[in-house]
């Protein structure tokens, strides 16, 4: 029987079915963040459970942290309680918290992957949507609430029901200057929000071969933007290379014993998926959103679409979003004059993608009246940026340049944008009110976000940059 | 959690799709753990600028405001995996959430918290919702685990599919930790297994430190 890389990792972490016919599936790695781990800590204390494998179990500080420089427990006075709560937890609990100042501290779906947590073929949870991020590694990961990251700790198992299996092919060469975001919101336009419900995706085809690591991880981590329950990448050679020597990947023999495994991870040829999709990608341009959900979508050189145009169960939601985004259909995307610009979150602040986008601004001034940040993804990746100059090209152009964290992605750490501000993002929500009461999100690759801090508009980066032409 | 029998109360229609957690739960920046979640619940949408409610808003209106079952359309809970866009569901009183679809991980927050989600499709759904909208909070509506019937004004009985083994876990109102814990020498024997197959999975070091 030809089975896909979601069936091997589902069989071989089945442990058992439970009484009520759900599957206790074994997590391998899992990974809190302080909004849901003092309740989690708290749900444990009432029958009084022990966290069974605190060995397994890692924490990291990154939904509240402020990203000011020299920042700490108060500067972002509504995170403080929940930062302490969960390093007093993670201190009772022996668990290992990547904490505010810890030299690897991050986002969790960036600092699990580039430390080794994370492996090809292992499962992973973490209480938070984009947890399939880590897919890009060919790692099984799985978002969950709270009382579900309790039961983890208890059991170190999640009770799930078997996804159903998805394959999106994705076929064809990306031209030069087009990204994994510009796919994945592709793809969330062509299928909708919802069109991946129940699915753990399969990210396959050409198109993905040659991408790195990273890109791979920013295809998977727009998943659930689509409604999937999973998304990941056959691991292969460029994974292997990617994942040697980090430093809680397996050593010497014991990696090669790794290797040999990972190997046989692929999807056998001839595996059935319940569901397949397929893009070509060879004419795909940079992808921009226009509205107030990640599959109202339209190609840079697009406009703002005609009500008419669209499928009727669409129509309702474009209607609305109209209002909220202040455009009228028919209006071109590029040149749109913006506020702000934001290039970070689990979706893009890998190092690549920094580079990327300063590759835009070398040499380049913020456009006046434009707030512009970037914010790395783990104080590593802030590390290597500022080790290869980056953060100058950045500083130079009036960049603010952050401490790791989430950011701007949710503004739960405070920063936001101001009401009516139009705002380039490199995050995966565009939804109303998510980056400041008001805000107006158009989620983008680093580099449009980089070309439309210097243009001070919605701008194509393939023309400011000869090379990406 | 506390178990699910059967609910009789008001239903509110909140008939847009793609209601996403930031809608239903959104982040307020309160400085304590102790969050409001009855007020967190639509926080923004049940608000005109000034911040004074919004009167139009389906939860504002009078016959509303103590509403138990709330009538949805497509993939309701969208978005983050944030458990506070059930805690303030039930903070209200809410204890039954009549879908056309849910979002997959809101659906299953609400089976952790015994909020009953139920799915009707679109076709019912809509048929409901229209029910709902038309009875505007003057009768009440029962929803019946047992049975999987919904009863109420302006039409016949619904009947509704729910996997037994989540419809088990309402009526029980089981522990979920507990559940699993009677695997546990299972799960130990899986960790065993793992061991030998896979020893790379069952720890997790930092190798430069144990240089």
């Amino acid at each position: 029987m030809q089975q896909t890389l979601f069936d091997k990792i589902w069989d071989f972490h089945r442990v058992a079915q439970r009484a009520d016919g759900r599957d206790l599936l074994y997590i391998d790695r899992h990974v809190l963040h302080e909004l849901h781990a003092h309740h989690a800590f708290a749900q444990l204390r009432k029958p009084s459970r022990a966290v069974r494998r605190p060995d397994l179990t890692f924490a990291v500080q990154d939904h509240t942290v402020a990203t000011k420089p020299g920042r700490d427990d108060e500067t972002n006075p509504s995170g403080s309680a929940f930062i302490k709560a969960m390093r007093e937890g993670c201190q009772s609990n022996g668990i290992r918290l990547f904490d505010i100042g810890d030299p690897e501290q991050g986002i969790s779906h960036v600092v699990a992957p580039e430390l080794g947590i994370v492996l090809p073929g292992a499962t992973h949870a973490v209480p938070d949507s984009h947890a399939s991020t880590v897919g890009g590694v060919g790692a099984l990961a799985f978002g969950c609430g709270t009382s579900e990251l309790a039961h983890i700790l208890a059991t170190q198992v999640m009770a799930l029901k078997r996804p159903k299996s998805m394959r999106v092919q994705l076929d064809g060469r990306l031209a030069a200057g087009v990204t994994a975001k510009d796919v994945a919101l592709r793809i969330i336009a062509e299928i909708g929000v919802a069109g991946a419900r129940g699915h753990v995706v399969e990210y396959a085809g050409a198109a993905v071969r040659p991408m790195p690591v990273e890109q791979r991880m920013t295809l998977c981590n727009l998943n659930i933007e689509m409604g999937g329950r999973s998304g990941l990448v056959a691991p292969d050679e460029t994974t292997f290379e990617w994942l040697a020597h980090r430093s809680f990947a397996p050593q010497g023999a014991a990696w090669d014993r790794a290797l040999r495994h990972w190997r046989t991870l692929p999807s056998d040829h001839g595996a059935s998926f319940d569901r397949e999709v397929s893009l070509d990608c060879t004419a795909l341009e940079p992808q921009i959103s226009w509205g107030t959900d990640p599959s109202q979508v339209v190609g840079i050189s697009g406009r703002v679409p005609d009500p008419a145009a669209l499928e009727p169960a669409r129509r309702a939601a474009a209607a609305s979003a109209f209002g909220y985004m202040d455009l009228a259909p028919g209006t071109p995307l590029l040149g749109l004059p913006i506020d702000r610009v934001f290039i970070g979150s689990c979706t893009n602040s890998r190092l690549p993608d920094l580079q990327v986008a300063a590759d835009v601004i070398r040499g380049r001034r913020v456009a006046p009246g434009v707030i512009a940040m970037v914010v790395p993804g783990s104080s590593s990746v802030k590390r290597d940026a500022e080790a290869a100059g980056l953060d100058r090209v950045f500083r130079d152009a009036g960049f603010f340049w952050g401490e790791s964290g989430c950011s701007m992605c949710a503004g739960g750490n405070g920063d936001r944008g101001a009401p009516g501000e139009r705002c380039v993002s490199t995050t995966n929500r565009n939804f109303e009110n998510r980056q400041g009461v008001k805000v107006r999100t158009h989620l983008a690759s680093p580099a449009t976000a980089a070309a439309s801090a210097i243009a001070g508009r919605i701008a194509d980066a393939r023309a400011l940059t000869p090379g990406m032409a | 959690m506390q178990p699910f029998t059967s609910h009789t109360g008001i239903a509110a229609p909140f008939p847009k799709d793609d209601i996403n957690t930031d809608q239903i739960a959104p982040i307020l920046h309160s400085r304590g753990l102790k969050e409001d979640y009855r007020a967190m619940l639509f926080h923004r949408a049940r608000r005109r600028e000034d911040g004074s409610e919004d009167p139009d808003f389906v939860l504002n209106k009078p016959q509303f405001r103590d509403a138990g079952i709330l009538a949805v359309g497509e993939n309701f809970g969208a978005g983050s995996s944030r458990e506070s866009a059930v805690w303030s569901v039930l903070a209200n009183g809410i204890r039954v959430i009549i879908a056309k679809s849910f979002a997959d991980i809101y659906r299953e927050n609400c089976l952790q918290n015994g909020v009953l989600p139920i799915v009707l499709g679109a076709e019912l759904g809509d048929q409901f919702i229209a029910r709902v909208i038309a009875a505007d909070g003057q009768a009440p509506f029962t929803v019946d685990l047992v049975m999987q019937r919904i009863n109420g004004p302006g039409g016949p009985d619904i009947e509704f599919e729910i996997p037994p083994a989540d419809r088990t876990r309402l009526l029980e109102g089981l522990d979920d930790i507990g559940l699993t814990l009677k695997h546990v020498d299972a799960i130990t024997s899986w960790e065993a297994r793992a061991q030998a197959a896979q020893p790379w999975l069952q720890a997790a070091r930092d190798g430069r430190q144990a240089k």
